[in-house]
């Protein structure tokens, strides 16, 4: 399947995967994240259960400390 | 660029309710710039006090330390601009209170210094507050850098910040940095509320 991810194009050899298959692909390592898939947000209890499909557009905004 | 006088822009904004959570480094900073330009109404939350350790890049005074945030900053606004109408809460946001707290304000500035905080406060305003723009700030860390500091934008949210610096124990949030950042949050505020 292909994706949009954070705007840019990204190949899978799969149909779908979850949130969390996507994350540990992509080596995402921070743990804050705002998830959306189709402008709709994941909520952190949900990356087990969210699921992504040929033709998604999800974007993955990390955030950190300091303020 | 958009022109208008600061008269036209004193008086749109002084029908503007803009809310500010966290009164750190960020929300002092960012809430100091829109009292200046004349915003008629400012909710600030925080439940800190001021310690010596802010004072390298928050809006706050050394006769201050001891006092409240928000009532420091509280003070530190009226004695800029008294015609800002400032609503201080001395509370620690939760998913719960942020619709309360921020129910009528027209934008929404996160202003925290811990990231789950950050993604709590999105993920309240995404889900309890559809709509609702919130102007978030991350990464601000350390010092130098100027060109890395940007906006990106997904949805109703909009994020300052490099993106990237997260604070710690060798990457100190400074002054310099962190005001660049709560000024160009204040100055996305501006720009949505002003067109």
């Amino acid at each position: 399947m292909q994706i949009m991810l954070n705007n840019r194009k990204e190949e899978f050899d799969r149909g779908t995967m979850t949130v969390r298959e996507l994350l540990d692909e992509k080596n995402f390592t921070f743990k804050m994240l705002i998830i959306k898939i189709n402008g709709q947000l994941v909520k952190k209890d949900d990356y087990y259960k969210a699921v992504i499909k040929d033709g998604d557009d999800v974007s993955v905004i990390h955030l950190i400390s300091g303020g | 660029m958009q022109k208008k006088s600061f008269e036209e822009i004193r008086t749109i904004l002084a029908s503007k309710t803009v809310g500010i959570a966290g009164t750190g480094g960020l929300g002092s900073n960012c809430a100091v710039a829109l009292a200046r330009v004349g915003m008629g109404r400012v909710i600030t939350a925080d439940f800190d006090t001021v310690s010596e350790s802010n004072l390298n890049r928050q809006y706050f005074f050394k006769d201050q330390v001891g006092m409240k945030k928000v009532l420091a900053l509280k003070e530190n606004i009226a004695r800029i601009n008294p015609e800002v109408l400032v609503e201080a809460f001395d509370i620690k946001l939760d998913p719960l209170n942020i619709p309360q707290v921020f129910g009528d304000c027209d934008v929404i500035v996160e202003a925290f210094d811990l990231a789950a905080m950050k993604l709590m406060i999105a993920e309240t305003v995404l889900e309890k507050m559809p709509g609702r723009i919130l102007v978030m700030g991350n990464g601000v860390a350390g010092y130098g850098n100027n060109d890395a500091i940007k906006t990106v934008k997904s949805g109703n949210i909009y994020i300052c910040g490099d993106q990237e610096n997260e604070t710690g124990e060798n990457l100190p949030p400074l002054a310099p940095r962190v005001s660049i950042v709560a000024g160009m949050q204040a100055n996305l505020v501006l720009e949505i509320l002003l067109g």
